[in-house]
């Protein structure tokens, strides 16, 4: 029951807001919206202490018929690979609800009704194990994110919320159809947990994998797919950027672990060397591009399509520091890039310009503020005790165990993410006052405090002692890949 | 199979007797507001679609009227989801018509005897029954679009109905007597039977078939048979175009089965293909010119012509190699997707008619501008319809047209898959158009800000609708198995 009430919980407590909430009771709503979070989060904390990390199997499975014509079943359940994304998504949302307290002031039952219902979704998707479900799931996303960007989004909004809507639409439908086929494969079945032990021709495999591979890159994104991002991120509200950068990017990460490599292992192995190609080229590329940005949202968004590189490469090099490397990587970039955004934000809701240009010297008007933003920074390029150096470490070990020379160009993306993180740090923060509109910035209130706070330390936590995350990954990672290892084809 | 069997067709003949009753109370009704007639109209609907239901819930197959009719579930079911439709219908249309100086007894007369046309053809079990049931809901359509006439707009439309109509009738009629000449029946089981042992001449079963498919496609309103469909949608007064839009599909799915299915099965592989080019044409045509509609209406009429498409395509795939093991599984996802669509369609057109007032027609995309900050509800209920058109979770359209991309993976076939993708890749472009009209309602900014005003009626009905998309689009199943176990039932016979 526990998961089923983590993805409802919130859901109905979103769709109340949205029924009876009234923008004349916006510091109502806001208190109502900020109770459901915080209690939506906590009934994901049993899972955390719950988890018996002894085992690769799913825990707290929930298996009953749900569309008996097409043997859909409402089956829920998690294992290592899922389990910390479920409290992770709880909680992000609990920081939007607090990240848009004063700053949404219109239709604040919509927003808030929109992403307690975004997180309920997102929840589903990493606890579903019928392949139906997901994909209910996974779309069902779409319309409350394509609201969210659409209505308080920035001047290009429209423009936008279509592009992230159709591009995502585009890449699923291709999955669909792989899902039908995997259907009739099975004799009739969605279960996930089966297709895993189907076995399939190479031909079979090498076509699911590139339908899946189309579902999930748009939604990581990998480079080429990646152009909807910069433009979502930078029109979406702070709180869209953050759930989109923190939590939905993840969603596509962790469909190349629950699909496309347990699933068609031949051709995942086949095709390594494109994912790796790809991936390379937006840790490398990507972060480039990420240094001549002017828009500090664009950089931070070019900054996330770098590190979510690091995770499929790590995905792909098929060894256990690679695969948890990413799993690491994902959990700590849903911090990390979550507090970059905030750090955006507050900046926005002050001066309401997000050119690096405008700002400058910051750190003399806003000293507390400054000392998180620097700190998050740090996190973003990988400093050591924070989170953003765990994941990035592990992967470029696996890599280097898998191939030194591949390990080698993952590693100079360490070297671009601490130059354009440091640059841009420098020309906000640091340096003599800019202009007016600085020399008029007040310092974060209580609430910006508890919220980068809140993320601060989570950030430290997963930086100096990691063994929470990677005890709960450990065994479904070694049994994935050991699945993985054996050839599925037909003797 | 010879007698009489008045019980069989009891809902029918209320039909009727209502239809009449109703004519003779109106002359003495002298309420503006036509009260009387109204609710007696209502209430021979809700009488006659709980005799559907429960016939339906028998689950007999009785043959009456010396087997011209056959009293099967899945005629009593969609019967049912015909009466329920039209009873929605007037809901919606009643304050429309009031303003408009259209609530007269004819806008309920009318729709009583198109309903009767449409329940006499959906229990057809004869050539004739069909046709005469055809022009019995053609002939009280024609009127009713014409109902306002001194309209321009309205009568060119009801005369391109009517000329166009006729001809798709004599298409119809003229393939039914090819069938005919080549069986010497008109019987759909004898001509079955006659198919089934092999008739000599071929070829004039396969071209009076040619003139059913014709037929059937102009009434269904598919490409490249579709010229009517805009104009009449855009044309018609908005209360009659849901009209058109609601019922009379549920009656041409029941009559290409009754035709194609139960008469012409023998002849699959010929009307498969026409049906496949069909699909293909009108997914194409209807989701690419509806992208270039600002009219509200004629974007809807564009998008019934595509879902007609993906309707027409889970037929295709009934009959693989001879092989009719599938045939349950593809007719119930159609019989599935042209139930939900009608759910659907009744939505969308009532929201255009909450949207008119007095002397204005709200018919324009741009008329929806800002409806989220106006009625925030109204615009939440347009969301799920949009979606559901569209065909994304968690809204019943997207487990419609789920069940009939599977229908077309299950045969097992490259061609049905290469379709399925086909299929896929159009439905991504027709998402385009619906979200356009959830960008117009949400991100635009309104032109008038006054909340939309609606009796308590139609906002139940409204909030019921929509809620109906989600909660089949969260809990399809027993939709589903009604439908699989209606066209079970229909196969058998």
């Amino acid at each position: 029951m526990l998961l089923s009430l983590a993805i409802f919980l919130p859901i109905a407590c979103g769709a109340l807001l949205l029924a009876l909430g009234r923008d004349e009771q916006a510091h109502a709503v806001r208190w109502m919206a900020l109770t459901a979070a915080v209690a939506s989060f906590l009934v994901t904390i049993p899972l955390i202490t719950g988890f018996d990390t002894s085992t690769a199997a799913m825990q707290f499975v929930e298996n009953v018929a749900w569309i008996e014509r097409f043997n859909i079943r409402y089956h829920l359940g998690v294992d290592g690979i899922s389990m910390w994304f479920v409290p992770l998504t709880a909680f992000i949302t609990v920081i939007v609800v607090i990240s848009a307290w004063e700053v949404i002031e219109t239709r604040v039952n919509q927003y808030m009704g929109a992403f307690l219902i975004l997180s309920g979704l997102m929840i589903g998707v990493f606890s579903a194990l019928d392949g139906m479900l997901f994909y209910v799931f996974f779309e069902a996303t779409l319309i409350p994110m394509y609201i969210i960007i659409g209505v308080w989004g920035g001047p290009n909004r429209v423009y936008a919320a279509f592009k992230f809507f159709l591009y995502t639409l585009a890449g699923s439908l291709l999955m669909l159809i792989a899902l039908l086929y995997l259907y009739y494969q099975s004799a009739g079945s969605f279960e996930i947990q089966a297709w895993h032990k189907l076995p399939l021709a190479g031909g079979a495999q090498t076509w699911l994998f590139f339908a899946f591979l189309a579902a999930f890159s748009v939604k990581v994104p990998m480079w080429p797919v990646h152009t909807w991002l910069p433009d979502a991120h930078v029109e979406a509200p702070t709180g869209g950027s953050v759930v989109l950068a923190a939590i939905m990017l993840k969603l596509g990460c962790y469909g190349f672990l629950r699909f496309s490599l347990p699933i068609a292992p031949d051709a995942a192995r086949q095709w390594a060397w494109l994912i790796i190609a790809m991936s390379l080229i937006a840790v490398v590329y990507i972060g480039l591009v990420a240094l001549v940005q002017k828009d500090m949202k664009k950089l931070v968004a070019y900054s996330s399509i770098a590190h979510m590189g690091f995770v499929t490469l790590g995905f792909f090099i098929f060894n256990e520091l690679g695969v948890s490397g990413g799993l690491v990587q994902m959990i700590a970039h849903g911090f990390v890039s979550g507090a970059m955004f905030l750090c955006i934000g507050v900046l926005y809701d002050r001066v309401h310009s997000r050119e690096i240009a405008s700002y400058g010297g910051v750190v003399n008007t806003m000293p507390k503020f400054a000392a998180f933003a620097v700190f998050f920074g740090m996190a973003n390029c990988g400093l050591p005790a924070t989170a953003g150096f765990v994941g990035e470490w592990m992967v470029i070990l696996g890599t280097v165990q898998a191939n030194f020379w591949l390990g080698l160009i993952a590693a100079t993306a360490l070297i671009f993410g601490a130059a354009y993180t440091l640059w841009m740090v420098k020309r906000v923060y640091f340096g003599d006052i800019a202009n007016d509109d600085v020399r008029a910035l007040t310092d974060i209130n209580t609430r910006e405090f508890i919220m980068l706070g809140l993320l601060a330390v989570a950030t430290l936590y997963m930086g100096l002692y990691p063994k929470p995350f990677t005890d709960v990954m450990h065994h479904s990672v070694t049994e994935l890949l050991k699945h993985v290892a054996t050839s599925k084809l037909p003797v | 199979m010879n007698d009489m069997n008045w019980l069989a067709v009891y809902p029918e003949i209320l039909l009727l007797v209502m239809g009449c009753v109703v004519a003779l109370v109106d002359l003495w009704v002298t309420d503006e507001q036509r009260r009387p007639t109204y609710w007696l109209t209502q209430l021979s609907l809700a009488v006659v679609a709980a005799m559907h239901f429960y016939y339906f819930d028998a689950g007999f197959t009785t043959y009456a009227m010396q087997g011209m009719v056959v009293a099967d579930p899945m005629g009593h079911l969609l019967a049912g989801f015909a009466c329920v439709a039209t009873i929605i219908t007037l809901v919606y249309a009643r304050p429309y018509a009031g303003v408009r100086d259209m609530l007269k007894g004819e806008l309920f007369i009318l729709s009583l005897f198109s309903l009767l046309g449409i329940c006499v053809m959906l229990s057809a079990n004869n050539f004739l029954v069909i046709y005469l049931g055809l022009e019995l809901m053609s002939l009280s359509l024609y009127a009713l679009v014409a109902l306002r006439r001194d309209h321009a707009v309205s009568t060119e439309a009801a005369m391109k109905y009517f000329v166009l109509g006729a001809l798709a009738s004599g298409f119809l009629l003229y393939g039914l007597s090819m069938m005919y000449g080549a069986t010497g029946s008109l019987s759909i089981p004898e001509v079955f039977d006659v198919i089934a042992k092999g008739v000599p001449n071929r070829s004039v079963l396969v071209f009076g078939v040619v003139f059913v498919v014709a037929g059937l496609a102009f009434k269904l309103g598919a490409a490249p048979f579709h010229m009517w469909v805009p104009d009449v949608y855009q044309g018609a007064p908005t209360a009659v175009t849901l009209l058109i839009g609601g019922a009379p599909k549920l009656a041409a799915f029941a009559i290409t089965i009754r035709l194609l299915v139960e008469g012409m099965i023998g002849l699959a592989v010929d009307w498969q293909q026409m049906l496949i080019v069909l699909s293909v044409v009108s997914l194409l045509v209807g989701n690419l010119a509806a992208i270039a509609q600002t009219n509200i209406k004629r974007m809807l009429a564009y998008s019934t012509i595509a879902n007609m498409g993906f309707m027409l395509l889970a037929m295709t795939s009934g009959v693989v190699n001879n092989n009719t093991l599938s045939a349950a599984n593809a007719y119930s996802s159609a019989m599935f997707y042209a139930v939900t669509y009608v759910l659907t369609t009744l939505g969308t057109f009532g929201m255009v008619i909450l949207l008119a007032r007095q002397g204005h027609e709200a018919e324009e995309l741009k008329d929806f501008a800002g409806l989220a900050k106006r009625s925030p509800w109204f615009a939440l209920v347009m969301t799920l319809f949009m979606f559901s058109l569209a065909g994304v979770p968690p809204t019943v359209g997207f487990y419609a047209k789920l069940a009939v991309l599977q229908a077309l993976v299950s045969t097992h076939v490259d061609g049905y898959l290469y379709l399925a993708i086909f299929a896929v890749v159009v439905s991504l472009i027709g998402a385009f158009y619906y979200l356009r009209v959830v960008k117009v309602m949400f991100f635009d900014e309104p032109t008038d800000t006054a909340p939309l005003v609606a009796p308590a009626d139609v906002r139940f009905v409204m909030s019921l609708n929509g809620a109906a998309v989600l909660v089949f689009g969260l809990l399809p199943g027993g939709l589903m198995a009604l439908c699989a176990q209606a066209i079970v039932k229909a196969l058998a016979t």
